[in-house]
């Protein structure tokens, strides 16, 4: 761990009671889902400008917790970096919005409802963001399949051609 | 479509106007400005300098689809994208022609996944495939001049050749 | 074919002024297919008059779902997916990858595949800011810089055609090194381009830098404050041009950029003129990376030693059963990298480029997110625009250098 790292990792450690985890020198910490906000607004406050990414992960078929949604953080100012991980269950999943504290939350929150179903509450303008507005599913669980279509070859082109649905004029 | 229908059954005569509005059609394409993702920027670049397209009349760009005769679709075709793709299609005037430029547009390439749609020719009909990923611009030229031969030489009046 | 999923302005109701809802300023739909938006990037405008009150972004036209699809590929042949992300930085990509892949398994790159893998990304860096610079130029009806920069693109692919195969999809740095060494004439190659292109760099700038036309339509439009900028996560030039002085080559430096000097442009004004300015100078210091890591390429093996995970040299299937099957065994089923999550992020073209990259002990990658940095830097559009006529919205658009493959991945 970094040295300048060390005095805010135990602050963070003692204000929210948790454990910090190391691996390749990426340091983490696993925060309650309940106190992301005000974990959130600690780290802007002790010089993370940037949210430098939020995303999830799916552990499908564990059900609690089904997801670990991630923040990274960056600290222009120190030149540091800290990862969040907050656990959430697989039945209705939502997390806070941090989109007031950090506003780029905004898009990334809506492509983590988009691609995980993992809702934000509290977000300003909840939308699906990458895929259309009518779509069904939520692409990057792991249940959700990955839309394999057979590849047409000699062997099998005409059996695939016959199938093809092929736009008319 | 066009003058034949204003001037009639010229009978003989037809043969040679079909000849001469097939090869003037042929050097004067517009193709429209439409990029999509990584074959666009090979797009520009057979027009840009060194490759210039434009020695084959296929330099004017039209951003709106109702002044453009061919439509490149180069790139990757998104399910997001596909209603939007054919209704720019169907904004063209006839007669009209679709270059699927590189692996993705012509059979997916390497996203075979719920996003992409596999194949252009799933959504517009699809006149000449280039292969490639992405093509070369002189890839791209090459298949332009194949379109080139097929209109000048199986061209059909009222529908596509 | 499903129809075109339409909203009304009653769903839009949070997101414009009132005025539009009573019908006192009008909205505007500007692309999918759009000369001026790089791609298919739409636009929601809401207009009084030709000022823009509001701009929203719609993106995903381009979703090309690369995250899904690489967690069905192992390790090496998800890397194919890469290059596909941001079309203009693909060398940039393929090295933020395999660093994170390196970062997971702990993987060693000997001194000289640094070295190397350092110039292909400055080349392609100035390949980018290229294109970046013709089509912004463009936007702002400047015709001829498009056909100059699209010129000295053309020597950059070579280069990267001559080391690789392909001009724009080179796949060429894989985890642990290299794909091969780079052939003898691609000292000689990228020599004639640096002595050549600075003169080249004053020409665009004899173009443009002091043009009053080019001036009238980029100075003061599409202001932004650095606290502003730092809030919407705008990472790279864009937060340069703000005077945040960041970049990861000089705060975090990896693959050997600790070795070579060079400055890191700043401006503070914020506009498109402060961008353009930054974009300009940037070319120039890549110039001077690319000489100093050419000057003192050192020569030895460019692929880790480390045969759990990295293929053995070609030389060696030829003599070795062990090292044939060994071959098969990484290229069929992949090698099994440890339990673990890792970030790793380098500076693209366009800022902060960060891949987060999980693994379950298998030989798929369990998740592969990309931190973007055009996703981010879009954000900042509506702030920028806001206020701005519809022709200054484009010049805005072309100074942030969106790559529409880059935001919807």
């Amino acid at each position: 761990m970094e040295e300048k790292l060390q005095p805010i990792v135990q602050q963070l450690e003692q204000a929210f009671g948790v454990q910090a985890s190391e691996y390749r020198g990426d340091v983490t910490l696993v925060i309650p889902r309940e106190r992301i906000v005000e974990a959130c607004q600690k780290m802007k406050d002790l010089g993370f400008e940037l949210l430098s990414a939020l995303t999830a992960v799916d552990y499908w078929p564990e059900e609690n917790p089904r997801f670990h949604v991630i923040y990274q953080f960056t600290s222009v100012s120190q030149n540091l970096r800290l990862g969040f991980r907050v656990p959430v269950p697989g039945v209705q999943p939502t997390v806070p919005s941090v989109a007031h504290i950090y506003h780029n939350a905004n898009w990334r929150e809506r492509e983590l409802w988009d691609m995980f179903g993992v809702k934000a509450e509290g977000h300003p303008d909840l939308r699906r963001i990458l895929m259309p507005a009518d779509w069904e599913g939520h692409p990057l669980r792991k249940d959700y399949p990955l839309g394999y279509e057979e590849p047409q070859f000699t062997f099998n082109f005409d059996e695939i051609d016959v199938r093809k649905p092929y736009a008319k004029e | 479509m066009g003058v034949e229908q204003k001037l009639g059954n010229l009978g003989i005569v037809t043969t040679t106007l079909e000849q001469a509005v097939a090869w003037s059609r042929n050097y004067a394409m517009w193709p429209m400005l439409f990029g999509l993702a990584c074959c666009a920027i090979e797009m520009m670049a057979a027009q840009a300098s060194d490759n210039d397209m434009s020695r084959f009349g296929m330099e004017l760009m039209r951003p709106s689809p109702r002044q453009s005769d061919l439509m490149i679709v180069a790139g990757r075709v998104s399910r997001k994208m596909a209603p939007v793709l054919r209704r720019l299609y169907d904004q063209m005037p006839e007669p009209k022609w679709v270059i699927a430029m590189g692996d993705c547009a012509s059979c997916g390439g390497v996203f075979n996944n719920y996003a992409i749609v596999q194949g252009v020719d799933e959504v517009v009909p699809v006149d000449v495939y280039v292969a490639g990923c992405p093509p070369r611009p002189e890839a791209l030229i090459h298949g332009i001049l194949t379109l080139q031969d097929k209109v000048v030489k199986k061209i059909k009046f009222a529908e596509k050749g | 074919m499903p129809d075109i999923f339409e909203v009304t302005v009653d769903d839009l109701k949070h997101l414009v002024s009132e005025r539009a809802v009573t019908g006192e300023t009008m909205l505007l739909n500007m692309g999918p297919q759009h000369p001026s938006t790089h791609g298919v990037l739409r636009l929601l405008l809401e207009l009084d008059g030709e000022t823009v009150v509001n701009c929203i972004p719609d993106i995903g036209f381009l979703h090309t779902g690369i995250e899904k699809n690489m967690e069905a590929k192992t390790y090496q042949k998800a890397e194919v997916m890469t290059d596909r992300l941001d079309y203009l930085n693909t060398v940039g990509n393929n090295l933020a990858y395999c660093m994170a892949v390196e970062k997971l398994l702990d993987l060693d790159v000997p001194p000289r595949a640094q070295a190397i893998r350092v110039i292909l990304t400055e080349l392609q860096r100035i390949a980018s800011h290229l294109v970046w610079l013709g089509t912004a130029a463009l936007d702002v009806a400047a015709m001829s810089t498009f056909l100059y920069c699209f010129r000295e693109r053309e020597d950059i692919l070579d280069i990267l055609e001559l080391v690789s195969g392909q001009r724009m999809m080179t796949t060429y740095i894989r985890p642990g090194g290299l794909w091969r060494d780079v052939p003898v004439e691609f000292e000689a190659a990228v020599r004639d381009f640096l002595k050549m292109f600075p003169k080249r760099i004053d020409q665009y700038e004899a173009l443009l830098t002091r043009n009053p036309l080019f001036l009238d339509r980029t100075l003061g439009i599409g202001k932004i404050s650095a606290e502003e900028a730092l809030n919407l996560g705008v990472t790279g030039p864009l937060l340069r041009a703000v005077g945040v002085k960041w970049d990861l080559r000089k705060a975090r430096p990896y693959s050997g950029y600790e070795q070579y000097e060079f400055e890191v442009p700043t401006r503070t004004e914020g506009d498109v003129y402060a961008r353009y300015l930054v974009r300009v100078q940037e070319m120039r210091e890549s110039l001077k990376i690319v000489e100093q890591a050419l000057n003192k390429l050192p020569m030895g093996p460019v692929r880790s030693n480390n045969r759990k995970y990295v293929p053995p040299p070609r030389s060696e299937i030829g003599v070795s059963m062990e090292a044939l099957i060994h071959h098969f065994k990484l290229w069929t089923e992949g090698f099994n990298a440890p339990k673990g999550y890792v970030y790793s992020a380098v500076e693209s073209p366009r800022g902060e480029l960060g891949v987060y990259l999980e693994s379950d002990g298998g030989p798929h990658p369990y998740r592969v997110h990309w931190r973007t940095p055009s996703f981010d830097n879009l954000q900042a559009l509506p702030l920028m625009a806001k206020g701005h006529l519809i022709a200054d919205l484009v010049a805005i658009i072309g100074s942030i250098d969106i790559v529409l493959g880059d935001i919807d991945r």
